[in-house]
């Protein structure tokens, strides 16, 4: 299959984009300080799955947290915490359903050794769930299990509607990007449109004004100018704007503002040559990072395995999916395909959406691992993804920006302990990756 | 494919057929009219607005074509194996094989495709070395031009008609007892040997037979007659305070280099690098040409070949003399320094060797006696444990090849064998051939040999098998495949077990064969599983009981019998004399179809891409020849046709030409580059000889270019550039050689580094350096094509390295001492005499790379800040933003930037390993491939600096001393190049330079103050103080 990018496609965007902007500046007028507040939102939205999980609430204590922790570790792959069922049923009242700790902590360290006694509540649960099996935990204590319980009755207790914000609807998606993307220069501009908008505004009062004013004076000139008295004002404006047609410094100063212009929009349509941004081309197999990452919040790093570790952070391969899809889903015309690629033997070729040019080295580990960068502070609100997009621009002065903003991560890593301390006896300011070298050419090409 | 009826034309000329149409039916492009194309492009007659055409037309389809995004797939593994991950590379210790040459190597895999090979630093014989063709074995992998698949003649067939068709043949053969012959040269692996040995049991009528393209069948004949060992000693030169080499380049290409190598740098690291160490091993090496391991010889003698055993026999008289030896009876010879090294020998008795590159038993016999007065075999030379890399037997080589003409072989099979090609009576082989009934060979390709037999089962490379090696008798290396077959190829040892009627599984028979033969000899395993997997981990296996020490050897030759043979051989002559050498990348020719060897620059010659006649100065005068000139050179009736290189201490009236060029059925890059010469050795007396005494030489009219990388032979005194000196003064002064130039300003002469123009550049976390030990540093080249592989450089080819513009990074300068007397001469005179190099000369090597200068030359002139400087140290190239200018090269004092001329990689001119999809696979993916029309150079290997920080940080601690490793110091056989961090104390580096900056380290061109990041330490000759010396010394000031 053979995806074109739509340019048209991003044109549109970009127009609508514009027009929300304009929009957006509008209200600005009246709602500047709001506009901050929501900027900075937008900045903190890289959470990830991970941090868009409810703040552990209500009450629970020690426990509680340890719970969670243990889940994390152990549960969450198969589980949900909510009454929904992912590979395991969801455990949302999980003890009041079941026949009680007991039990519970029979079957969690070995289930099938539960269902071989003919438990009926057991076998239930094993044939429901197609007979799949549960891991068996024998590493988790009497205690442990409890942790987790209360977690499990913590979370699904009722609590204030702490839920991140609502997938935006389909037509607001743009609007969205805008805001997920603009940082302060975005903010400039608005208010420069704002400006040109309120001059806009200012320049018709004005023209209005002297209409009624040249109105209001004209029958006071005599009779020798009958002529010129009996001109309309659209004649009169007429012959006016001919003056400065045929007036050579307004020429030249157009032509210069013309030449001007027209430069201009062409060394940014040069610019923008190679830049993908907003490319989102339709995959072999229509999986949906929403579906997975957003409703299910499987964790980043379950699929893609190289992230901590080395230069790609590894599309999953097929056996990675079967780990959940051997069981869940199997029917489904999108998951089939994975099972008609393991029986042909064929890998699936996904269509690569951020593509870096071969002469720039970037390393997954390096930003993730030790820089500690959220994924999303690169690839967008990926949670909230159907379809895979570029949202970065991926250009080397988006690179180099961030590499001038951001702190490095030196917390409890000795190889940055020398060059903190250094950077402590010049200055005050926090340690940049620009700081300690994160604009070299070769740090990025070689 | 579809019936097709319809047909459609393209137009009506198609229809009418016109003349024209059919001239360029074929043709998608119209010719372009006359030259007016050529001319634009080589810009010779380029009117102006042509030119601008070109270029506005240029800039629209640039601009147009970028537009268009490609698709671009992300294809991952369907299963990924446990273990690995893509990006990230795995390492799996094997077992370089090429003939006998063995050693144990690290394989770098990238998904699942080897793209780096590196010394075992576990193996005890070669300590983590590589020579140049270890390093270069990988790009042979990936040689588009071997077989895919087993052949009957011109006929590709499968494997089990193959099979069917051999075993029927072979049972045939078998029963009515016809001989079947296994030819192949040394086999070092026991699992190996069993197969044959099964293969014999099954085939009782079948013989091995083992030769070697070089042999050393006459060291094994002497030690048989001597000791009663048919074998190859071991060789410690660490030992050794007097070596003497007496035509044996132990260093380059004798026995086994790569394991004399690092024992023999030991003995001549001094200073800090050598731990305090003043003391060096006095190296005397007498031979005809100037080989790589003459120019580390501290006192160097020539002779003619005829003279080989005399040299050995007056010296062994000389050392018997005084040493109570039984004299011999040959006419004496007169050989410069022959008289101080006996008396060095007799002086240092017990830690002295000498050893003889000649195959002749009689001349190996008398050295024995040498060595044995000299008590060598209690302290350098080990009979004990023999080494394996040598097995072939002339004399059965010799029978087997009358056998084979006289219609007594029935089948014959070649494994790692081209006798038709490298052995001296191949012609004759050729000839028999097609007479054998059942004629195959394991070789990658129909090559010289492999084209005349009747099957050709082809093996898979080494790196693709499964193998184990014991190249020193107890010591054990294992060979594992580091990538799955990429052709339809089969193991040899899988193919002749099939035969067998055994299993092919050749995994499991060596499997088993450990455990039965080794696994009791380890100690500390439970399991054999344990042990087979510890020991396909470390690659190699080297229990205890392996390390015999040297001794209990009685020397029971017959000296007086060996002298009456050398009296007889050895007579003295008036003509021209050949010496055929083996050259230290090529070897015997078996790995010609390799662009990194061909390219690669003869240590000594500097010249690649041919071999050629050298000659003395004073014998191509006599012959009225200049270089390049073609000499024909006929011996008994064979002749070859060869350019002429001037090489400074060659023995005069004699022609060296180096064996393993000349290849007919190789591959392009092999084809027809140099002459054959190995018909011009002979057989004397059962053994092979690799020189002709009775050698027609004239001139033969033509000219041939001679591909040089250096062209330049002296320093010219430059003491800025080469700074050197002798033992002697250096124990009194540690400074010795040292040049420290002075820059005289208002206030007096000062340091250079004293005054500068500019802020210099912090190194606050970092700073990336290296020492380059001249003493140790043997010139052999590990590190110029460790860097080519490990940094995507690009083979350019004969006719680009005639244009100046190869592309290695690295090179190693070659300098020649030259005699003049420049007090005496006068300027002018003086310098031109200074370009002349000695008929004998001094000899140093300097690797020379880009010294990543603090105040560099080439970053101040870039226009678009291609070249700027880290705050590591690092000189760094940015190549996409190169336009292209070359003005770094210029304002280069080092001259280390390559230029891309052409776009390498996928240009059909340069048909290498970059341009087929194979080829590509060697590609290093952490190294961007260079486009054309940018300048490149050496960058201190940042992939592995980045690499290295970042497992530091991702394991939340400081990179540890020397973890970081530059490829070319890798790949050094003798720890001559030290990189690490110089902000690190503990690194070596750094405790080096802290003794050594104020001794024996140097920085090339002090005096213009632009302070790199390399430091040379003196080269410290062995030499005695002496008034000779004293002139030539001040001569170099």
């Amino acid at each position: 299959m053979k995806v074109k990018f739509d340019y048209k496609l991003v044109v549109m965007s970009r127009l609508s984009r514009f027009c929300g902007a304009l929009t957006l500046a509008a209200l600005l007028l009246f709602h500047g300080g709001q506009m901050n507040a929501q900027d900075s939102t937008a900045a903190q939205g890289g959470g990830g799955p991970a941090a868009a999980t409810p703040a552990a609430a209500a009450g629970g204590g020690g426990d509680v947290a340890k719970g969670k922790e243990l889940f994390e570790n152990n549960c969450k792959t198969c589980h949900n915490v909510t009454a929904e069922a992912l590979v395991g049923p969801g455990l949302a009242g999980v003890r009041q359903r079941t026949p009680g700790d007991a039990w519970l902590q029979k079957w969690i360290k070995n289930s099938s050794a539960l269902i071989a006694t003919g438990d009926a509540y057991a076998v239930k649960i094993f044939n429901q769930f197609n007979k799949t099996q549960m891991t068996s935990f024998t590493n988790l204590s009497d205690g442990d299990i409890k942790s987790i319980l209360d977690y499990i009755d913590s979370e699904s207790a009722p609590k204030a509607a702490a839920v991140p914000g609502t997938p935006a609807p389909a037509g607001g998606g743009n609007v969205a990007t805008t805001a997920a993307s603009s940082g302060p220069s975005e903010l400039f501009t608005f208010v420069l449109v704002a400006l040109l908008v309120v001059m806009l505004l200012v320049l018709g009062v004005l023209l209005v004004i002297v209409t009624i004013l040249s109105k209001a004076v004209a029958p006071q000139t005599g009779d020798a100018l009958v002529g010129t008295q009996t001109t309309p004002l659209v004649q009169r404006i007429r012959n006016g704007l001919v003056g400065t047609v045929n007036n050579s410094t307004v020429r030249t100063v157009a032509i210069w503002l013309f030449l001007f212009v027209a430069t201009k929009m062409s060394i940014d349509g040069l610019y923008s040559i190679g830049i993908q941004q907003g490319y989102a081309p339709k995959q072999p197999i229509a999986y949906s990072h929403k579906l997975h990452a957003g409703q299910y919040k499987i964790d980043c790093n379950y699929c893609h395995t190289g992230v901590n570790k080395g230069k790609s952070a590894h599309i999953p391969s097929a056996n990675i999916c079967m780990n959940c899809h051997g069981v869940i889903k199997k029917e489904s015309p999108e998951i089939q395909k994975i099972y008609a690629a393991i029986e042909q033997n064929k890998p699936i070729e996904w269509i690569r959406v951020h593509n870096l040019p071969d002469l720039a080295y970037f390393n997954h580990s390096q930003h993730v691992n030790v820089g500690n960068v959220q994924c999303q502070t690169c690839h967008g609100e990926i949670q909230k993804m159907e379809v895979v997009e570029q949202r970065s621009s991926l250009t080397m002065g988006w690179c180099i920006d961030c590499h001038r903003k951001t702190e490095v991560n030196t917390k409890d890593n000795a190889y940055y302990d020398k060059l903190v301390a250094l950077h402590r006896k010049e200055t005050k300011e926090p340690l940049k990756v620009a700081n300690i070298g994160g604009l070299e050419c070769s740090k990025c090409h070689y | 494919m579809e019936q097709v009826t319809k047909r459609y034309w393209k137009g009506v000329e198609e229809l009418r057929n016109d003349a024209t149409y059919v001239k360029n039916a074929q043709s998608e492009f119209a010719e372009p009219s006359g030259s007016d194309l050529q001319s634009l492009i080589d810009g010779t007659n380029a009117p102006r607005r042509d030119f601008l055409k070109t270029l506005g037309f240029g800039m629209a389809a640039v601009s147009l074509a970028a537009c268009e995004a490609p698709v671009r797939k992300a294809i991952p593994y369907l299963n990924k194996p446990e273990g690995t991950f893509p990006t990230i590379s795995d390492y799996y210790a094997s077992t370089f094989t090429d003939g006998g040459d063995h050693a144990s190597i690290i394989v770098e895999t990238r998904e699942g495709r080897p793209i780096k090979i590196e010394g075992n630093p576990l193996s005890s014989l070669s300590r983590g070395g590589t020579t140049a063709r270890v390093q270069a074995s990988l790009l042979s992998l990936y040689d588009n031009e071997k077989l895919k698949g087993p052949k009957r003649g011109e006929t590709d067939i499968d494997w089990a008609t193959a099979d069917k068709e051999i075993i029927s043949q072979l049972s045939t053969i078998a029963a009515r007892g016809g001989a079947i012959r296994i030819v192949s040269s040394t086999i070092a692996s026991p699992s190996t040997k069993a197969v044959i040995a099964d293969f014999v049991a099954k085939y009782p009528s079948a013989r091995h037979i083992v030769y070697d393209a070089n042999s050393a069948s006459g060291i094994i004949q002497a030690n048989q007659a001597s000791f009663g060992k048919a074998v190859v000693p071991s060789y410690d030169f660490s030992k050794a305070k007097t070596i003497v080499s007496i035509g044996a380049d132990f260093l380059g290409t004798w026995v086994a280099p790569l394991d004399h190598a690092k024992p023999y740098a030991k003995t001549r690291k001094i200073g800090a690098v050598g731990g305090g160490n003043k003391e060096m091993s006095r190296h005397y090496q007498f031979e005809t040409i100037l080989s790589m391991t003459g120019a580390n010889a501290d006192y160097r003698g020539t002779y003619k070949p005829s003279q080989e055993g005399l040299v050995v026999a007056n010296l062994y008289n000389k050392v018997a003399a005084k040493l109570g030896g039984t004299a011999v009876n040959v006419s004496p010879v007169t050989v410069q320094y022959l008289d101080k090294a006996a008396a060095d020998l007799i002086a240092s008795r017990g830690a002295a060797v000498v050893v003889s590159g000649s195959n002749d038993p009689n001349v190996q016999i008398l050295v024995n006696a040498l060595n044995s007065l000299l008590g060598s075999y209690s302290s350098t030379i080990n009979l004990n444990v023999p080494v394996n890399y040598r097995q072939g037997n002339d004399q059965q080589m010799n029978a087997f090849i009358d056998e084979l003409k006289g219609g007594r072989v029935q089948a014959v099979m070649f494994y790692m064998a081209n006798p038709v090609y490298d052995h001296p009576r191949g012609a004759e082989i050729a000839d028999a051939l097609p007479k054998v009934g059942l004629s195959l060979s394991f070789g990658d390709r129909a090559d010289e040999t492999g084209s005349l037999v009747k099957y050709m089962t082809p093996a898979p490379h080494f790196l693709e098998c499964w193998n184990d090696t014991e190249p020193k008798a107890g010591f054990y290396s294992l060979t594992q495949p580091a990538i799955t077959h990429i052709f339809k190829t089969r193991q040899m040892q899988s193919s002749l077990l099939t035969w067998a009627g055994k299993s092919n599984d050749f995994q499991e028979y060596v499997r088993s064969y450990w455990r039965t033969n080794l696994f009791p000899k380890a100690t500390g395993f439970t399991t054999f599983d344990e042990f087979w997997i510890k020991s396909l981990h470390d690659g190699v296996f080297e229990p205890a009981s392996a390390t015999v020490a040297a001794g209990g050897a009685t020397f029971a030759g017959n000296v007086a019998a060996a002298s009456t043979g050398i009296s007889q051989r050895y007579k003295p002559t008036t003509g021209i004399e050949v010496a055929l050498y083996e050259k230290v990348g090529m070897g015997t020719g078996s790995q010609a179809n390799n662009p990194w060897i061909q390219e690669f620059p003869d240590p000594v010659s500097k010249a690649c891409w041919d071999n050629y006649a050298a000659v003395s100065q004073k014998t191509a005068t006599d012959l009225g020849v200049e270089q390049n000139e073609t000499l024909k050179i006929e011996v008994a009736g064979k002749s070859v046709e060869l350019p002429v290189l001037v090489q400074p201490g060659q023995a005069d009236q004699t022609v060296a030409i180096a064996i393993g060029y000349g290849r007919s059925k190789s591959g392009k890059c092999a084809n027809g580059v140099g002459q054959n010469a190995y018909p011009l050795a002979s057989v004397i007396g059962g053994t092979v000889s690799m020189a002709a005494v009775n050698a027609a030489v004239s001139k033969a009219g033509g000219r041939h270019e001679i591909a040089q990388t250096q062209t330049h032979e002296t320093v010219m005194g430059r003491r800025a550039v080469l700074q050197e000196g002798i033992l002697a003064r250096y124990k009194k002064n540690p400074k010795e050689g040292r040049y420290e130039p002075k820059v005289e300003t208002s206030e007096g002469a000062v340091t250079p580094t004293d005054i500068t123009l500019w802020h210099g550049y912090g190194k606050p976390n970092h700073s990336w350096g290296m020492v380059i030990d001249l003493n140790s540093c043997i010139g052999c080249g590990a590190c110029v094509v460790g860097c080519i592989s490990e940094n995507n450089t690009p083979t350019v080819g004969r006719d680009e390295v005639l244009a100046r513009r190869e592309m290695h990074w690295m090179r190693i300068d070659r300098y020649y001492s030259s005699d003049a007397d420049f007090e005496s001469m006068g300027a002018i005179e003086g310098y031109r005499a200074l370009e002349v190099a000695s008929a004998n000369p001094e000899v140093t090597f300097q690797p020379m790379l880009c010294q990543h200068c603090s105040n560099a030359p080439c970053e101040t002139v870039c226009p678009v800040l291609a070249t700027t400087h880290s705050t590591e140290g690092l000189n760094q190239m940015t190549y996409n933003r190169c336009i292209g200018t070359r003005y770094c090269a210029n304002n280069c004092p080092y001259k280390v930037r390559r230029f891309n001329w052409f776009k390498y990689h996928d240009e059909d001119k340069f048909d290498y390993q970059f341009n087929n999809d194979l080829g590509k696979m060697v590609i290093n993916p952490d190294v961007t491939v260079r486009a054309r029309g940018v300048i490149e150079k050496c960058s201190f290997c940042v992939q592995r600096i980045q690499e290295g920080k970042l497992t530091a940080k991702k394991e939340r601690r400081r990179p540890l001393p020397d973890e970081i490793q530059s490829a070319c110091a890798q790949a050094c056989p003798t720890d001559a190049i030290i990189f690490g961090d110089m902000n690190n104390p503990e690194s070596t580096i750094s405790k080096v330079l802290s003794t050594e900056l104020n001794e024996r380290a140097f920085h090339v061109l002090e005096e213009i103050n632009v302070r790199p990041q390399i430091a040379y330490l003196t080269k410290i000759r062995n030499k005695e103080e002496g008034p000779k010396q004293e002139t030539t010394q001040e001569t170099h000031a």
